[in-house]
């Protein structure tokens, strides 16, 4: 494998067709079976293990490696196998991504004379296209995925990566197949698009546009809400027309937005339509069920009317 | 002359033999004693729901009162074994419907139950007690809302980990206000919101609710609540343990868990917020049992927890709690029991979690009680599974796994044989064992020689040979379960141990070098196996006898083959295979 890269550098694209080293045997056998690397280690041990078997049980027909065990196809091997042809594929290409691309060519015609290849070509030629416009160093360090390996529920699956991102509870539940689809619909359109909801303040006219999916946090909201109204909120306060160029000092922060103890607090409308003080559900549910946001004064909650709010989880 | 007992005496007597084992053998004493026993068994275990039908349990067994199923294979668990295999508990409720009238318990575990079987229950028992579905799957929460409204002594509705189809969470309220019997409710695998006033109206009137484990959905906000109507709570599954920035949550999720003073297990802890952690550390002294496995936090936090743990029996725990905290678990919990340790990123090793063999190792040093353990690292080696057989004789479930297969020990790049052949030589009371890394046929030899008492054995990625599969079935005096995944064993250890396999449960091969010839032969050696091949290509009539089978199941039955297998799954029945 070494060799073979030394020499890219240096030549031009004849070279490249003996970075396949001749003990790998790339063409498929008339019987279907795979001439796997693998495989031939295996018959290796068979046969010194063939003096061995016949030390079986009395009366037991013989014990070495069955015809059917020979061609006993380890799809899993294969798969591991393509990998690690893929892997050395993946260096070549990146070594000559700077030269010339057309050698890839000559490689591929190579190649196509048998079907096992024609796949192993097709995943090569994304991944030209996909390494030449990004980092994908990390697809190297991970082995490919087995049905049913490592043995673990379903629900125990993504944990790690579900608990950062935004993932609606019902699908990162134990496969709980939710019939709300109009819900879940609107949910995958939240964590793929912006997730923009209006957002108004008290005494402010002009209303702004936040990005829910930018955050994770009840604090990064609220700092952001701060950006978003203390100069709208000058602005308004200011009434002797003086301008807004510059005058800097005359902006208060915005606090206490989700502690109550601000002038301020931030409020939102969920999705059936109630008015919910903004903190109290983990963040992912509370960008599942929000509609629209508000900052009210802290003063005016006891005026809400009671009859407006309805009893929820 | 003999002399015998009158009849009420020898209820009595057998009233206090509850092992399944010695009742079988009580029966066996007499004639009279047989019928004796069975008109007073009350408990039936059936570990495979096709082994018997329920007709012949209810003809030998008139009079029970609880009765437990299991269905599908152990690997449907990783979706090894295909939709619409099997498994249905509808048969079996609709004839316990007529024939029990008084039953009182059902457990089923990975069966398919549907809406209509709950319902059934529901209306069919007056005295029903304990509903367990765990690992189940096929109903929805009508069928909770059905058990709701029907059982009016209802004490244990537990959901362990099915598959529930979530049309709503408004079954709780089909509790009646008169409903107050409930000791246990695990709702945790439902994935949408239940209505919380229901379930605060249905805490708030249950004095004898012990075990109370709630879903990802119910907030923290709402826990202090729940603690506070239920302070003798026992066993808790927290909801999600995260809230925004309000900071009297904190305080009065504290002051509530102040107030439990029972609390010995803790579980749940989703989407965990540090901030809160300590609001828990009052029970801490207390706990036996804690789950942290949903729990992504890192291992100095985890550490902390556990080192104000000095009573846990059973930790479960992600890998994030690396060989520090393993260390620290090692030190503070003497009385460790059962430890399983899961792994948080499936495939890459994460640079960031250091859990090697040495956490395990420690653990095994410092917890002189530890019999059960299931771990998943991504390295091993021979010299660490041999210290750890050393210093735990007293395993009895030694579950490994090495995340990536065949991973050889990671000093000497050698097969693991002799370290799996070193537990199984020293822990003479092994039951369970799940092998993974390089594994030759030497290990299996040492597997028949020592693992006596093991009763339940599961292979994947393993083996050189047939003769792997034979020192297994032809050594392992107690095997029960036997389930092997991507394996080079073949006809000729099958063939060779066929009387093996009517003292087994099942054995499941797939992805192994079994031919469909000898499924064949097997079959009409062996007339009390169910030999059952699945083909999800559909086309096994059309193959020869020499071509592999994908998937294998074989168990003992006296119940003949089934009668409700998919197209894809075939009964290899006397000279011709048929699909009935």
């Amino acid at each position: 494998m070494d060799g073979g890269y030394s020499r890219i550098n240096e030549e031009t694209h004849p070279q490249l067709l003996d970075l396949i080293p001749n003990e790998r045997n790339w063409f498929v056998t008339r019987d279907g079976d795979h001439n796997i690397e693998g495989s031939k280690s295996h018959h290796g041990n068979g046969d010194e293990k063939k003096l061995e078997l016949r030390l079986g049980p009395p009366g037991v027909e013989d014990w070495s490696v069955s015809d059917a065990q020979r061609s006993y196809k380890s799809p899993q091997k294969a798969a591991q196998k393509r990998y690690q042809i893929f892997k050395d594929l993946y260096f070549a290409v990146h070594a000559c991504k700077q030269k010339q691309i057309s050698c890839v060519s000559h490689m591929f015609s190579h190649f196509c004379t048998n079907l096992d290849s024609i796949y192993l070509f097709f995943i090569f030629f994304l991944y030209v296209s996909v390494s030449c416009f990004g980092e994908t160093h990390q697809l190297l360090g991970a082995p490919a995925p087995v049905v049913g390996w490592p043995p673990i529920r379903s629900f125990r699956k993504n944990i790690a990566s579900s608990s950062s991102k935004q993932a609606p509870v019902s699908d990162s539940q134990n496969g709980v197949v939710s019939n709300n689809i109009v819900e879940k619909g609107k949910l995958v359109e939240n964590c793929q698009k912006g997730f923009f909801v209006k957002i108004n303040m008290n005494g402010v006219p002009i209303g702004r546009k936040v990005d829910l999916n930018a955050y994770d946090t009840y604090e990064k909201l609220s700092v952001a809400v701060d950006q978003l109204f203390r100069g709208l909120l000058a602005a308004q306060n200011d009434t002797s027309g003086c301008g807004n160029n510059g005058n800097y000092q005359d902006e208060k922060p915005i606090t206490g937005l989700l502690d109550g103890n601000g002038e301020y607090t931030l409020v939102y409308e969920d999705n059936e339509g109630d008015r919910m003080l903004v903190g109290d559900v983990p963040w992912h549910m509370f960008v599942s069920s929000v509609k629209r946001l508000r900052v009210i004064k802290t003063s005016e909650i006891s005026n809400i009317s009671r009859k407006d709010e309805k009893i929820k989880v | 002359m003999v002399y015998s007992l009158p009849e009420e005496v020898l209820e009595h007597v057998f009233s206090f033999i509850v092992s399944d084992k010695d009742r079988n053998v009580v029966s066996l004493v007499c004639k009279s004693w047989y019928e004796m026993e069975r008109w007073c068994r009350r408990r039936i275990f059936v570990g495979n729901c096709y082994a018997v039908s329920p007709s012949i349990m209810i003809r030998r067994f008139p009079e029970v009162r609880c009765v437990e199923l299991k269905g599908k294979p152990h690997f449907a668990d990783f979706n090894l074994v295909p939709e619409g295999w099997g498994g249905y508990a509808c048969s079996w409720i609709e004839e316990m419907s007529k024939a029990y009238p008084w039953l009182e318990e059902i457990r089923l575990k990975r069966m398919v139950v549907t809406d209509e079987s709950l319902e059934l229950i529901s209306t069919s028992f007056k005295n029903f007690r304990v509903l367990v579905l765990s690992s189940c799957e096929g109903f929805s929460t009508d069928g909770l809302s059905a058990i709701a409204a029907n059982c009016r002594n209802l004490r244990v509705l537990d959901l362990q980990e099915s598959e529930v189809m979530d049309l709503s969470g408004h079954w709780l309220s089909h509790f009646p206000e008169t409903f107050t019997s409930i000791e246990s409710l695990n709702m945790s695998c439902l994935g949408s919101e239940v209505s919380f006033s229901a379930l605060e109206r249905l805490v708030a009137r249950s004095p004898n609710l012990k075990t109370l484990r709630l879903n990802r959905s119910v907030p923290l906000g709402k826990l202090s609540t729940l603690l506070h109507l239920a302070p003798q709570l026992v066993e808790l599954g927290t909801g999600a343990y995260s809230s925004g920035i309000r900071s009297d949550v904190y305080s009065s999720l504290s002051k509530a868990f102040l107030g439990c003073k029972e609390i010995k297990g803790l579980s749940g802890f989703w989407d965990v917020d540090l901030s809160y952690l300590p609001a828990f550390y009052s029970v801490c002294s207390r706990l036996t049992t804690l789950n942290l496995s949903y729990a992504t936090i890192k291992s100095p936090d985890i550490t902390k927890v556990i080192s104000q743990c000095p009573n846990l029996q059973r930790l479960w725990v992600l890998d994030h709690i690396e060989d520090s905290g393993l260390n620290a678990l090692a030190l503070s919990c003497k009385n460790l029991q059962e430890l399983r340790v899961f792994p948080s990123d499936m495939y890459a090793a994460d640079a960031n979690v250091t859990l090697t063999e040495q956490g395990l190792v420690s653990v095994s040093q410092g917890c002189t009680k530890l019999q059960s353990v299931l771990y998943f690292c991504h390295q091993m080696s021979n010299s660490a599974l041999i210290t750890i057989a050393k210093n735990r004789p007293n395993l009895t479930c030694f579950r490994l796994c090495i995340i990536e297969p065949r991973t050889p020990d990671y000093l000497t790049h050698e097969p693991l044989d002799i370290g799996f052949g070193a537990i199984v030589k020293h822990c003479k009371n092994l039951n369970r064992l799940s092998l993974s890394g390089l594994l030759t046929d030497r290990v299996f030899e040492y597997i028949g020689v020592h693992a006596k008492k093991l009763d339940m054995l599961s292979i994947a990625f393993a083996g050189d040979s047939d003769l792997g599969l034979h020192y297994v079935l032809s050594g392992c005096k107690s095997l029960k379960k036997l389930e092997i995944r991507d394996c080079p064993f073949g006809d000729t250890a099958l063939l060779a141990n066929v009387a093996k396999l009517a003292t087994m449960r099942s054995l499941w091969m797939s992805s192994c070098a079994v031919s469909i010839g000898a499924c064949k032969i097997l079959s009409q050696k062996m007339p009390m196996l169910n030999v059952e091949v699945i083909d999800e290509n559909g086309t096994l009539d059309s193959k020869l006898d020499s071509c592999l089978v994908e998937k294998l199941y074989v168990y003992r039955t006296v119940a003949g083959p089934r009668s409700d297998m998919p197209g894809y799954i075939w009964t290899m029945d006397r000279d011709s295979s048929s699909r009935i």
